[in-house]
């Protein structure tokens, strides 16, 4: 394998988005949760509402913060790495990026300064506008980037001219392409889930330590009550998503099932090593016909493997085949959270069920792991092409040499290194010190550029 | 929608949105800049807060004009991107480092405090820096291949003593509006630096935008005969026709020194805007129509009419609103930061 700028540009933009992708899919669930939390306190003025709003918004403004400079990354990697792809591909697709930046970006990032500083500075009605317009900005911005992605995965209402750039011939068709509902759904529901996971082991942990109060509690069993719907929910529509790849992207379904051969009663893969020499699996473990049953498969229905496709064409199997059992194992594992907390909170033992904090502790990383996993599924399973069927991912590359490619992979490396080490540790911290932690509450008099200096007084009953 | 130009009107509203970006984000970048310059962490503390609310929407300026560059003129992106490679990878790892100081810098505890000062520091300096290397290798002109579609130069195109001298007269400019910017928000001797710092900034600048504006005539023929600089002589009915542009900066010049010497808090940045505007359209009017320099034109490089009008009718709805949000947001924040108060007024 050469390391030529291909091979490094797409290592480049594999390493920079996986780091973005973690902090939308945080803040997006986020930022809900807190117009949740600051609504419930305007409305029901309890102060533990109050408490966890002030407590998680510290964490939004870090991980807000790491998203958006992580994302400004990726704009700008459209055209010093894929020039070939922005030259020909955003002439259909480029008016929803743009969209994005109108209706969603300033949106986020003006009212982020109103959320974060402005508390003292407009009334609380307007804070809570502010707050619910940067939740409203990032669900807006989520829903611009996939129907953009998803359109790349099942391209439509689109013609290829005669110089190979391509042309919208119906907008409708181009946003709500056929990948776009499932794919939509199933990626904003993967956040929720990651938010919820997180507030969950965040809260379970300031219990086992014996750090918690009230806010805990309210937060845990907020995060379970979520946990519980939210990921059944997400396994019917990961399933949806799967029949979308089923119709458009066969060759994606192959590889996530290591399928090799065309045939009715397609084997369910437990476990394999995909050879692509071999063009066969090693060390297979499988149910016999299950993975046609899987599929929803009518008797006799005939499911294209991977010898219907060229080598050049076949997507790289292995990686799409773990990560695929791992984000769907992750699954599996927060819906058996999800009970266990509804079980254990029906119960009465929510806060005394050290075992069940334990697991929700251990599961905390899981909605991140589940939708980088989730990624690599989509990602990886739609090479070689870039645009499915219409530009291979070689073909769309910059015309700069491997020398700078390589310089600018070094220097992401690096400095995302360093800053995520940094946030994830500010992160851990707060998360150590919990919602009645180490930090004084706000008073009058408080250090400048603290980030919460604009919050409202600890007066009781006031309601500025 | 047929009556319409809409690459004209694309390249105006693109190069509305790279003016506000650099009006804007100019002089958040500013601050970071001058914060060496800075007596105490107090005082920093104090820069910092003056800017903290409003940096994000400013650095979104940059999006909409990246990303409506990327999705109005594709064939120029996709030949400016990868012959500015290096200067972009600077510009954008600079912004990443202070983006996050924002937050980190308050988080942090003593040690971490002080590398994400620096931090701060080095990366408004080096975006900066980064944005100026951009903009004076576009401005010198980008070779193209034959067919129109990709960049064919070499990968130190952009670097040379023009560019260099762009990027030092970029952070001199940002340096004065952050000062300026600085003069209006805050009070007692951090008002005071301010406006030493307007001084120093503000020489700078009027020396380096002179070199610039000199050097810029001799980095290509075209912009020398758009100012009537030609080989037979000077013409100067041309050069008079674009004289308002060159006089414009000298007025923001005095406005900014007349504004120090009278002890008023906002003529100077006013004065520093106008000059902002000044260089930004003496640059301007010497490399239109091109969004290539000077190979390809708006015209050549735009999207189908079809993408340009979807575009359009959602920024007909958007622009006004978030023009007018962000007037609030500054509204909300006015006035001015000080130590002991915070935000708290």
């Amino acid at each position: 394998m050469d390391f030529d700028a291909l091979l490094l540009s797409r290592i480049q933009f594999a390493f920079t988005i996986a780091f973005h992708i973690l902090f939308p899919a945080f803040t997006i669930g986020l930022a809900s949760y807190l117009a949740v939390l600051e609504g419930l306190w305007l409305f029901t003025r309890r102060e533990v509402f109050k408490t966890l709003f002030l407590y998680w918004v510290k964490i939004f403004a870090i991980s807000f913060g790491m998203g958006v400079v992580s994302g400004v990354v990726m704009s700008y990697q459209f055209g010093t790495n894929w020039s070939e792809f922005s030259r020909l591909a955003m002439p259909v697709i480029g008016p929803l990026l743009g969209y994005e930046v109108l209706t969603a970006f300033f949106l986020e990032a003006s009212f982020l300064g109103i959320m974060l500083f402005g508390w003292r500075k407009v009334g609380p009605g307007l804070h809570f506008l502010a707050t619910c317009l940067v939740a409203i900005g990032t669900a807006v911005s989520g829903f611009w980037i996939l129907s953009a992605n998803s359109w790349m995965q099942t391209p439509a209402g689109f013609a290829v001219g005669a110089d190979g750039r391509m042309i919208a011939t119906d907008y409708l068709q181009v946003i709500f392409n056929p990948s776009f509902p499932a794919r939509f759904a199933h990626m904003m529901t993967a956040a929720y889930l990651t938010t919820a996971l997180a507030v969950a082991g965040a809260s379970a942990f300031q219990r086992l330590r014996g750090t918690a109060g009230d806010a805990s509690r309210t937060a845990l069993r907020m995060a379970v009550l979520l946990i519980a719907v939210a990921a059944p929910l997400q396994l019917a529509f990961g399933h949806w998503s799967g029949e979308v790849v089923k119709h458009h992207q066969p060759a994606k379904l192959a590889a996530i099932e290591a399928w090799w051969e065309t045939r009715a009663d397609q084997p369910f893969v437990i476990f394999a090593v995909p050879d692509r020499e071999l063009q066969a699996n090693r060390h297979e473990v499988a149910i016999p016909k299950v993975g046609s049953m899987v599929q929803l498969a009518e008797p006799g229905e005939v499911i294209p493997g991977l010898d219907r496709y060229a080598r050049a064409d076949q997507p790289p199997v292995a990686p799409v085949f773990f990560s695929f059992r791992i984000m769907v194992g992750l699954g599996l594992l927060m819906i058996g959270l999800g009970f266990w907390g509804a079980f254990v909170w029906w119960r009465g033992r929510i806060d005394r069920s050290r075992w069940f904090q334990r697991a929700a502790v251990l599961m905390s990383p899981a909605g991140f792991a589940a939708v980088l996993t989730g990624w690599f599924v989509a990602e990886i399973g739609r090479q070689p092409w870039v645009v499915y069927g219409v530009l291979r991912t070689a073909d769309a590359v910059s015309p700069v040499p491997a020398g700078h490619v390589a310089f600018s992979l070094l220097a992401y490396m690096v400095v995302y290194a360093v800053v995520f080490t940094a946030g994830a540790l500010f992160i851990l911290r707060l998360v150590r010190e919990g919602p009645q932690g180490a930090e004084p509450p706000p008073t009058e008099q408080r250090p400048p550029g603290w980030t919460l200096a604009a919050a409202p007084r600890d007066v009781p009953g006031d309601p500025e | 929608m047929s009556a319409l130009d809409l690459p004209l009107i694309w390249a105006g509203l693109i190069a509305l949105a790279v003016l506000m970006y650099v009006l804007l984000d100019g002089f958040d970048l500013g601050i970071g800049i001058l914060f060496p310059f800075s007596r105490s962490a107090a005082d920093r503390d104090v820069m910092m807060n003056t800017v903290a609310p409003v940096w994000d929407g400013n650095e979104t300026w940059l999006i909409l004009g990246g990303g409506g560059l990327l999705a109005a003129f594709p064939t120029a992106y996709a030949v400016l991107m990868p012959a500015l490679y290096l200067p972009v990878l600077l510009m954008l790892v600079a912004l990443i480092l202070r983006g996050v100081a924002f937050e980190f810098r308050f988080r942090a505890r003593r040690r971490g405090r002080a590398f994400w000062t620096v931090m701060f520091w080095l990366g408004s300096t080096f975006a900066a820096f980064g944005q100026g290397l951009i903009l004076g290798g576009f401005i010198q002109g980008v070779r193209v291949s034959a067919d129109g579609t990709r960049f064919a130069g070499g990968p130190f195109d952009w670097l040379s003593p023009y560019t260099l001298l762009v990027a030092c007269g970029l952070v001199a400019g940002y340096a004065l509006l952050g000062a300026t910017w600085l003069m209006m928000k805050t009070e007692r001797d951090l008002h005071g630096d301010a406006r030493r710092w307007t001084w120093g900034a503000g020489a700078l600048v009027g020396l380096l935008l002179l070199a610039v504006s000199v050097a810029t005539l001799f980095v290509h023929p075209t912009i020398a005969e758009r100012w009537g600089v030609k080989p037979g002589g000077i013409d100067f009915g041309q050069l008079a026709v674009l004289s308002p542009i060159p006089l414009l900066g000298l007025a923001g010049m005095i406005v900014v020194a007349l504004g120090v010497r009278s002890g008023s808090h906002r003529l100077p940045f006013a004065g520093a805007l106008m000059l902002f505007l000044s260089g930004y359209l003496g640059l301007g009017v010497g490399f239109a129509p091109y969004t290539v320099p000077y190979a390809l034109s708006y015209r050549e490089t735009a999207a189908p009419d079809n993408a340009l009008a979807l575009m359009l009718v959602g920024t007909v709805v958007a622009l006004p609103l978030i023009l007018g949000y962000t007037a609030w947001v500054y509204w909300v924040f006015r006035g001015k930061v000080t130590e002991e108060a915070g935000y708290h007024h």
